[in-house]
């Protein structure tokens, strides 16, 4: 139990130490690098309360996937640091309102007891008996098929949708094409021909 | 005697047995890593009729250690132009995270540290961590040629994780549990390579691309990138990686055997074959794939780098994605679905 305790401390002090980092971080690769810190902790998180399968598809679909691809693009960006901090008084008042809706927020959604300790626990419980990995695949594709059906759609349009915004068929690059190259034949390249002394093909 | 040694075994604390158990996994694994160097160069040796190490100790044995040593005695350089923390935290990364997966192989049976019901999902989420080590090498030495390697690697590993993935959920339609233990269990009457062939071929070919081995090494390429995201490293934080690549091709060995060629089950359960203990065959099914691993690399010549993505989109991705359904629907038809 106090492992336990030890452990949740640990995850927490860290997850909430490394988002603030993501935030004062100067160098954008320092903030990425933080904000999966901050993910794998979040993680860990789960894992205590027992929900093992949501731990790791986080860890497989954010830190995995998703966290490599804003690395990628952050790493190419050529940043100015001093352009970067120019407008932050400009920014300032946009940013403080924004923060301070969401904070009113938070504390009315706590403050109303529509979150409370252990409120997500009790729904979770009847499927004790079963690992939580089939506990969400007999209510996945069941009872939620259609949203999940639907998830999966608008998934499927946002790639074809980043696939047209990127694909350019650019003029005079030569592509290999393997069917092509297979379907060759030596009697279609090669000719023999019987060339003239001094006359030429 | 075994029954002292089990009691006092149990009387020792919850913290000294895990760290000791740790050790048992640890130590074994790095002499092992030590000697896959020796078994590539000796391979590699008479596959090009050479001798290969033969000087140091014994047929050469000793010569992964005297390489070691080496390693240790050297300087540790960093850039002046790099970025220290993250400089040095890549190949330690790298090595953490090739150890850290070893948690949940099971070596026989009961044999496992921790025997957990999602056992591959953490696998595949330690194995998707480890392109981290890597790119963040390429972009703290800020050296174009780490740079170019680190990037590479990246979209390759991401690349071949999908296949692999796929790979995994045919094995797990079989099989029925995420549990490391019961995959192999699963695999008493035949072992998964062969109703699921072609999941085989296509699962150790993405392991190839996964550990960044020989013919999909790009992101090291010597010939093009000078050495690739370790350029700039020396000493012991080149060892870490060097480390912590070999153990990573130890583990995808191991997780290539506990999928498809039945972990520390003997290949008939008949007199000659189950006289050898389970964790020998584990270990020789480790050495047999690691033997395809080098043999693969004495054999092909280097990848171009859009036929390696070729390969891994518009080849691997849609034939998994096809096995994956017809796996699904032969199991449905004929009613062989696992019930758990």
């Amino acid at each position: 139990m106090t492992l336990t305790a030890l452990a949740f401390y640990a995850f927490a002090t860290i997850l909430l130490a490394s988002a603030v980092r993501v935030i004062t971080a100067k160098n954008p690769v320092h903030s990425v690098l933080f904000l999966i810190l901050a993910f794998f902790n979040a993680a860990g998180l789960f894992v205590l309360i027992g929900a093992e399968f949501v731990a790791f598809i986080l860890v497989i679909v954010y830190v995995g996937a998703v966290a490599v691809l804003f690395l990628f693009v952050v790493m190419m960006l050529d940043i100015d640091f001093q352009q970067l901090r120019s407008g932050f008084l400009q920014n300032l008042p946009v940013g403080i309102i924004v923060g301070l809706i969401l904070a009113v927020e938070l504390v009315a959604l706590v403050a109303l007891h529509y979150v409370q300790p252990g409120a997500g626990v009790a729904t979770a419980a009847p499927a004790a008996a079963v690992s939580n990995t089939e506990a969400i695949g007999r209510v996945l594709y069941t009872d939620y098929v259609y949203a999940f059906q639907a998830s999966g759609l608008i998934l499927l349009v946002a790639m074809i949708g980043a696939i047209v915004l990127t694909l350019r068929h650019r003029a005079g690059v030569r592509r290999q094409q393997i069917a092509q190259q297979l379907d060759r034949k030596r009697s279609d390249v090669v000719a023999i021909r019987k060339v003239p002394t001094r006359g030429g093909v | 005697m075994g029954e002292y040694l089990t009691s006092l075994w149990g009387d020792l604390p919850v913290v000294v047995r895990i760290v000791a158990a740790i050790l048992a996994i640890v130590v074994p694994l790095l002499v092992g890593m030590a000697m896959l160097t020796y078994m590539e160069r000796k391979v590699l040796g008479a596959m090009q009729l050479r001798q290969g190490p033969a000087l140091v100790g014994p047929f050469g044995l000793l010569q992964p250690f005297a390489d070691g040593l080496k390693l240790l005695a050297k300087e540790t350089i960093i850039p002046s132009g790099a970025n220290r923390m993250v400089f040095l935290a890549a190949p330690m990364l790298t090595f953490l995270l090739a150890l850290v997966a070893w948690a949940v192989i099971p070596f026989g049976e009961g044999l496992v540290l921790a025997n957990i019901n999602v056992g591959v999902l953490y696998l595949f989420a330690i194995s998707s961590l480890g392109v981290y080590g890597i790119i963040m090498a390429g972009w703290a030495s800020n050296s174009k040629y780490s740079f170019l390697g680190g990037l590479r690697s990246a979209a390759q590993m991401v690349s071949y994780e999908v296949s692999i993935g796929l790979v995994i959920i045919t094995v797990l339609l079989c099989v029925g549990s995420l549990n490391l233990s019961k995959i192999v269990e699963a695999q008493r009457t035949v072992w998964f390579c062969i109703p699921l062939f072609p999941m085989f071929v296509v699962f150790f070919v993405s392991a190839l691309a996964e550990t960044n081995r020989a013919p999909f090494d790009l992101p090291e390429g010597e010939s093009e990138l000078s050495g690739g995201f370790f350029v700039e490293y020396s000493s012991m934080s080149f060892a870490m990686f060097f480390l912590g690549e070999y153990i990573n091709m130890i583990l995808m060995s191991a997780l290539t055997s506990v999928l498809f060629l039945g972990g520390w089950l003997p290949p008939l359960d008949i007199a000659p074959f189950n006289w050898l203990p389970g964790p020998i065959w584990f270990i020789l099914k480790i050495v047999l794939v690691l033997f395809f691993f080098i043999w693969v690399r004495a054999t092909l010549p280097r990848y171009r780098y859009d036929q390696l993505m070729r390969l891994g989109w518009k080849v691997f991705l849609p034939f998994s994605l096809i096995w994956v359904v017809l796996t699904a629907g032969v199991l449905v038809y004929f009613d062989l679905l696992p019930t758990t």
